[in-house]
C-alpha cells in the first residue's frame, strides 16, 4: 500500500472512480436495453433465417432429386408400356393380316371351286347342247345324205343286200 | 484448463508483444528511477544538476501527460477549463478550473465561497495553517507523507469528460446500429453496421460462446459493453489531440471499476459448485487451513490482475510513445526526430493492436471468470 500511495499513477482517484462507475453502469444499462438486445436478437434471427433458408434449399434439392428420379421412373415405365403396346399392336396387326390372308385364301379357294364347278357345269351344258346340235345336225345331214343316196332304187337294194350279208356273217 | 485451444495460436504473438513492451517499459522506468536518484543525490553539482533537472522535467512531463487533469490542454497556453467539483467539509464547492489562475505549486490560497483551498500539483488540498519553508501551504511529516487534508474531488476532469464522450459515442453508434438492424430486418448489413457486425460476432463466437457455452446469452450485453468500452477508450487514448489523449483506460481508477464489475458479476453469479471449490476444495481435510486462504486470495487476485493488466499495458504504451518523443528534447537535437518519429510510429501501430488485444483479453478473461463461477459440477478430477 505504501508503494500504491507513493506513485500518483497507481493510486486510484476516488472522483474518477465514482464518475466512471456511474457512467459505465448507465452506459451498460442503456446499451443493453437499446442496443445489444435488438442487435443480438437481429443477429440470431438472421442466422436462424439463413440456416432455415439453407436447410430449405437442401430439402428442395432433395425433393427435386426425388422428383427427377420419379420422373425418370415414370418415363421408363412409360417407355416400357409404349414398347409393350407397340409390340401388342404389331402382334394384333400381324394376326389381323394373317387372318385376312387366310380368309382371303380360303375365300379365293371357295370362289375358284365354285368357278370350277360352274365351269364344269357350263362345259357339260355346252357339251350337251353341242351334242344335241351335233345329233340334230347329223340327223339332218344323215336325212339329206340318205335322201340323196336313196333317190336311186338300185342303191337302196344294194345297201339292203350288204346289210343282209353282214347279218348273215354274225 | 480448456483455454488452450483459444490461446494456442495467439499465445506466441501475445507473449512476444509483452516481452517487447515490458522490456522497453522497464528500461524507461529504470532510466526514470535513475534520473530521480540523480536529483536526490547530487543536487549540488551544477552541471549534473542541470542535466538531472532536465531529466526530471521530462519524466514530470510524461507523468503529467498520463495523469488526469482539471483542464484539457491543447497546445501552448490554450486549454479548455473544466469544472471543478469538490465535496469539502463545508459543503459542495464548484468553480471552473481557470478561475484562480494556473498556480499549482501550493503557494497561493484560493478562497471559494468561504472554503480555503490550495492547488498543489493539480490536486486541491486544505492549506496548512502556516507557510512552509519552501513557500507552500503544504506540509509533510517526517516520513515524507502529506499532512494536508483533502476534499473529495469529484470534478469533471479530463478523464471524466473523455469518459462521457466515449459513452456518448458508444450510445450513438450502437443505438444507431440497433435501429438499422430493426429497419433492415433480415437484410444484409450496411455501412457502420457491416463494419462492427464482425466485431460483435467475434465477441459472441470467439469470446462468449467458447467460455460460457449455452449460457452465453445472459452475459452478452456485459461482455459487449466492456469490450467496446475498453477498445474505444484504448483507441481514443492513442489520439494525441481532443477528443482523445486522455489515457482513460490507462487510469487505474477506471480499470479498477471495470475489474470490480467483473468481480461483482462473478460473485453474484457464483453457484454452489463455485463456492464449494473455495470452501470445500477437493483436498484432504488437513490441507484446508492452507488451501482455503489461497482460494479466497484467488477470488481477489483475478480482478486485481485484470485491473493491473489493462492499466499497465495502456500506460506503458503511452509512456513509451512520450519517452520516444522526449528523446528529441533530452538529446536537444531536431535530428533525433528522424529516429524517434519512426519509432513512435512503430510503437503507435503496435499500440493499435495492443488496444484491441487488451480489450479482447479483458473481455475473454471476464468471460472466463464468469464461466468458472457458473460452471456446473463436472466429473471429479
Amino acid at each position: 500500500m505504501i508503494l500504491l500511495a507513493l506513485n500518483p499513477l497507481v493510486s486510484p482517484d476516488p472522483g474518477l472512480f465514482i464518475w466512471s462507475t456511474v457512467t459505465f453502469l448507465i452506459l451498460f444499462f442503456l446499451l443493453s436495453k437499446f442496443a445489444w438486445k435488438p442487435i443480438v436478437k437481429a443477429l440470431d434471427e438472421r442466422e436462424r433465417s439463413i440456416e432455415d433458408a439453407l436447410s430449405k434449399a437442401e430439402m428442395a434439392k432433395a425433393e427435386m432429386a426425388k422428383l427427377i428420379s420419379e420422373n425418370e421412373d415414370l418415363l421408363k415405365e412409360a417407355r416400357l408400356e409404349r414398347d409393350s403396346i407397340l409390340k401388342e399392336a404389331k402382334e394384333i396387326k400381324d394376326q389381323i393380316v394373317n387372318d385376312a390372308k387366310d380368309l382371303a385364301k380360303s375365300e379365293g379357294a371357295k370362289l375358284i371351286e365354285k368357278a370350277k364347278i360352274e365351269i364344269t357345269n357350263q362345259k357339260l351344258a355346252a357339251m350337251a347342247e353341242i351334242k344335241n346340235q351335233v345329233s340334230s345336225l347329223s340327223i339332218e345331214i344323215a336325212e339329206k345324205v340318205l335322201r340323196k343316196q336313196f333317190e336311186d332304187q338300185g342303191k337302196q337294194q344294194a345297201l339292203v343286200n350288204d346289210l343282209l350279208k353282214e347279218v348273215k356273217l354274225n | 484448463m480448456d483455454l488452450s485451444h483459444i490461446f494456442n495460436s495467439k499465445k506466441i504473438l501475445r507473449v512476444s508483444f509483452y516481452a517487447v513492451l515490458f522490456s522497453l517499459l522497464s528500461f524507461s522506468a529504470n532510466s526514470q528511477e535513475h534520473a530521480t536518484a540523480d536529483t536526490a543525490h547530487e543536487p549540488a553539482t551544477a552541471e549534473h544538476g542541470e542535466v538531472a533537472e532536465k531529466d526530471e522535467d521530462i519524466s514530470k512531463v510524461i507523468l503529467h501527460h498520463i495523469a488526469d487533469s482539471h483542464e484539457w490542454h491543447f497546445f501552448g497556453n490554450i486549454s479548455i477549463p473544466l469544472p471543478v467539483i469538490l465535496l469539502t467539509d463545508k459543503g459542495l464547492v464548484t468553480f471552473l478550473s481557470n478561475k484562480f489562475g494556473h498556480n499549482d505549486h501550493g503557494t497561493e490560497i484560493i478562497d471559494v465561497a468561504g472554503t480555503q483551498l490550495v492547488n498543489y500539483h493539480g490536486k486541491f488540498y486544505y492549506p496548512s495553517k502556516v507557510k512552509s519553508a519552501d513557500g507552500t501551504y503544504i506540509s509533510y511529516d517526517a516520513k515524507g507523507e502529506l499532512l494536508n487534508g483533502k476534499p473529495l474531488d469529484v470534478s469533471m476532469t479530463k478523464n471524466v469528460v473523455s469518459l462521457l464522450i466515449s459513452a456518448i459515442v458508444l450510445l450513438i453508434v450502437f443505438i444507431g446500429i440497433a435501429n438499422s438492424y430493426k429497419k433492415r430486418e433480415g437484410k444484409a448489413p450496411k455501412g457502420l453496421q457491416s463494419i462492427l457486425e464482425p466485431v460483435i460476432l467475434f465477441v459472441r463466437d470467439d469470446i462468449a460462446k467458447p467460455q460460457l457455452g449455452h449460457k452465453y446469452k445472459g452475459f452478452m450485453p456485459y461482455l459487449l459493453t466492456i469490450f467496446f468500452f475498453v477498445w474505444l477508450n484504448n483507441l481514443m487514448g492513442l489520439v494525441p489531440f481532443f477528443p482523445g489523449g486522455a489515457n482513460l483506460s490507462g487510469n487505474i481508477a477506471v480499470t479498477m471499476m471495470l475489474a470490480l464489475c467483473t468481480f461483482v458479476l462473478t460473485t453474484v453469479n457464483g453457484n454452489k459448485n463455485y463456492w464449494g471449490h473455495v470452501f470445500t476444495p477437493h483436498v484432504p481435510w488437513w490441507l484446508y487451513p492452507l488451501i482455503i486462504p489461497v482460494e479466497i486470495i484467488g477470488l481477489f487476485t483475478k480482478p486485481i490482475a485484470l485491473m493491473i493488466r489493462l492499466f499497465a499495458n495502456i500506460t506503458a504504451g503511452h509512456i513509451l510513445v512520450l519517452s520516444l518523443i522526449s528523446l528529441i528534447f533530452i538529446l536537444k537535437s531536431v535530428f533525433v526526430a528522424g529516429v524517434a518519429i519512426p519509432f513512435v510510429l512503430f510503437i503507435s501501430v503496435i499500440e493499435l493492436v495492443v488496444g484491441f488485444i487488451q480489450a479482447f483479453i479483458f473481455t475473454i478473461l471476464s468471460a472466463l471468470f464468469i464461466s468458472m463461477a457458473i460452471e456446473e459440477k463436472y466429473a471429479e478430477h
